[in-house]
């Protein structure tokens, strides 16, 4: 199993300098990146030698028990959190830049809304802050409200939402700036099942019709081969990529996809890699 | 149902709340104090009544006259209540407000000067808040001297900010104006500090990923998420600011304002005067303190509150 993991491993890396090699910039591009937390009485390794690239229209998904660094690793590429070593690079700059060209949205694993706000202020507001004019705001509110099917729910306060349309709000709101990168952190981790799949759907028709990159952070099996072109496997304790796996799925696919073999066999590749790294773990200790 | 009935009449509304059991603890206590007032009255006033027989040599006296007469004294111990609200009565509504005699030209003579207070002790404490959150240096060095400020007794600075100020020129409105800030800004400090650091990490995340400069940061998430603490604060401050233009009247030996009036009464031993003034002072403080609590309903009502 180690040998296959190790042979696993060396594709990523030849995989980022074919990318590199064809000359289009990959919207986010890890080399070697290490990031170690340093705490009272060990270091503890949250990434372990993470290379990846990814290419712009792509949706990847990272898959991972807890403490794998799949938060971890799309707070770095937000530059929300520094790496110790190793380089980041977001459309060719480093994350900071990135950052205050607000070259992407983010969506994080609570919604996140400000309770004061109405649902159409709290999508107004990167639009505030970037200092878009009124007209433009209020338009770009109605299109995202659209995209999310909340059109209505404008003046609605975040409390008089479910869990699931709060979450909508929060993705309409990432989308608001209209970001070429989307980064969104397990965000229908505390939904429940048939919500989650209707909001999947409507994730992906999203992403469909955007063309946007999209960086998912899961740990649903069904979910991530759901919804990737491409998915990263990770393992804990030090966090790191067990297996990368490009998806043959077509890029329009209904829920009733998961009922194929093509989807049970990459399931199945997800799910022996991270038992891989479950087994790894237990050798460690 | 119960809400229509309780906008058809206030009679009705009270009934209601009887029925609810919301009226009665509220009715208990009330009569409660009524009762130990009238009790310590006659028991506080008897020995100066019975003084007073044996100096007019009289031998014969029944207790119903004893304690009819000890709420009917000019200068009592501890006046009834009746004797306090027949004062009320006569300075607060038989008398033309303008007149120096009236209990409410000297009330809006405190109101004026806490209000001010209270507005320059509100910025003060909004601002030295707002710093303190910014800077983290500079927690350590204002800290100390803002806890320190308020363990001085307030009765005994009064009459140095006082001389200081008059020395400069400043009299009248604004010593007093400043006395209720010094005493006010210390809760609206605190409350701001608390609120102004009350977001959570990820709402301060969200605004790192607009990358969002300090002041918007501070005016799209800070300021608004400290308006609940803001409040709390307001309310304890506005009276203290209250307290604050009362002891600034006490040494200046005031003309006017509650202060005035209760320093002279205790010069002239005119209890009935002070427990008058007393009584306007908290609820000239009751009502401050509630119109901030109105406020801070409406800008709930504005803001999508829940509650």
């Amino acid at each position: 199993m180690a040998v296959a993991l190790e042979e696993r491993n060396v594709t990523v890396p030849a995989e980022t300098s074919s990318a590199a090699a064809s000359g289009v910039t990959p919207a986010v591009d890890i080399t070697g990146v290490n990031l170690v937390f340093q705490t009272a009485d060990t270091p503890v390794y949250a990434l372990a030698d993470v290379n990846l690239s990814i290419n712009r229209g792509e949706f990847v998904s990272f898959i991972g028990p807890s403490g794998c660094g799949k938060t971890t690793l799309l707070r770095v590429i937000a530059d929300l959190q520094q790496v110790s070593s190793g380089q980041v690079l977001v459309n060719g700059v480093s994350p900071q830049t990135a950052r205050l060209d607000r070259a992407y949205g983010y969506v994080f694993q609570a919604p996140a809304l400000y309770p004061w706000r109405s649902v159409q202020r709290n999508i107004t507001l990167p639009l505030e802050i970037i200092g878009l004019p009124k007209a433009e705001r209020l338009a770009r509110a109605r299109r995202v409200l659209e995209l999310v099917n909340l059109t209505g729910f404008e003046q609605k306060f975040p409390w008089q939402l479910s869990g699931g349309m709060q979450q909508r709000v929060s993705i309409a709101r990432a989308l608001s700036v209209d970001p070429e990168l989307l980064l969104m952190d397990e965000p229908f981790g505390a939904l429940d099942e048939i919500i989650r799949d209707h909001l999947n759907e409507q994730l992906l028709d999203l992403w469909r019709r955007t063309r946007k990159t999209l960086l998912f952070v899961t740990h649903s099996i069904p979910e991530a081969v759901f919804l990737s072109t491409k998915i990263v496997v990770m393992s804990p304790r030090p966090g790191r990529i067990i297996d990368v796996i490009d998806s043959n799925l077509p890029r329009d696919r209904k829920l009733d996809i998961r009922e194929t073999p093509e989807f049970a066999a990459i399931a199945h590749r997800v799910r022996e890699g991270l038992r891989a790294g479950h087994s790894y773990d237990d050798h460690q200790l | 149902m119960t809400t229509t009935s309780f906008r058809a009449s206030p009679i009705r509304a009270v009934m209601a709340r009887l029925r609810d059991g919301a009226a009665l603890p509220v009715l208990t206590i009330l009569l409660l104090i009524l009762v130990i007032w009238y009790a310590g009255a006659v028991k506080l006033n008897a020995p100066l009544m019975l003084d007073q027989y044996e100096r007019a040599e009289r031998s014969s006296w029944s207790w119903s006259e004893l304690v009819a007469d000890t709420m009917a004294m000019e200068r009592p111990i501890l006046p009834a209540p009746h004797q306090v609200l027949r004062e009320l009565d006569r300075t607060v509504l038989q008398t033309a407000i303008t007149s120096r005699r009236s209990l409410v030209y000297h009330t809006w003579v405190t109101l004026e000067s806490a209000l001010l207070g209270f507005a320059l002790g509100t910025l003060l404490g909004i601002g030295l808040a707002i710093m303190i959150v910014h800077v983290a240096s500079l927690q350590r060095a204002l800290m100390p001297w803002i806890i320190a400020s308020q363990t001085v007794p307030i009765l005994a600075i009064a009459p140095m900010i006082v001389v200081v100020l008059g020395s400069l020129g400043l009299v009248g409105l604004l010593p007093k104006a400043i006395i209720s800030a010094y005493l006010c800004f210390f809760p609206v400090t605190i409350s701001m500090v608390k609120g102004l650091t009350s977001p959570e990490p990820i709402q301060l995340d969200l605004m790192r990923t607009y990358s969002a400069s300090t002041t918007q940061t501070l005016r799209y998430l800070r300021l608004p998420a400290s308006l609940p603490f803001l409040f709390t604060g307001l309310k304890v401050a506005i009276s203290l600011a209250v307290v604050g233009a009362i002891v600034g009247e006490l040494p200046t030996g005031a003309q006017a304002g509650l202060g005035a009036r209760l320093l002279a009464g205790s010069y002239y031993g005119q209890t009935v005067q002070i427990w008058s003034a007393l009584i306007m002072a908290s609820i000239l403080a009751g009502c401050c303190v509630g119109l901030i609590g109105g406020i801070q309903r409406g800008l709930n009502r504005r803001f999508g509150g829940a509650a």
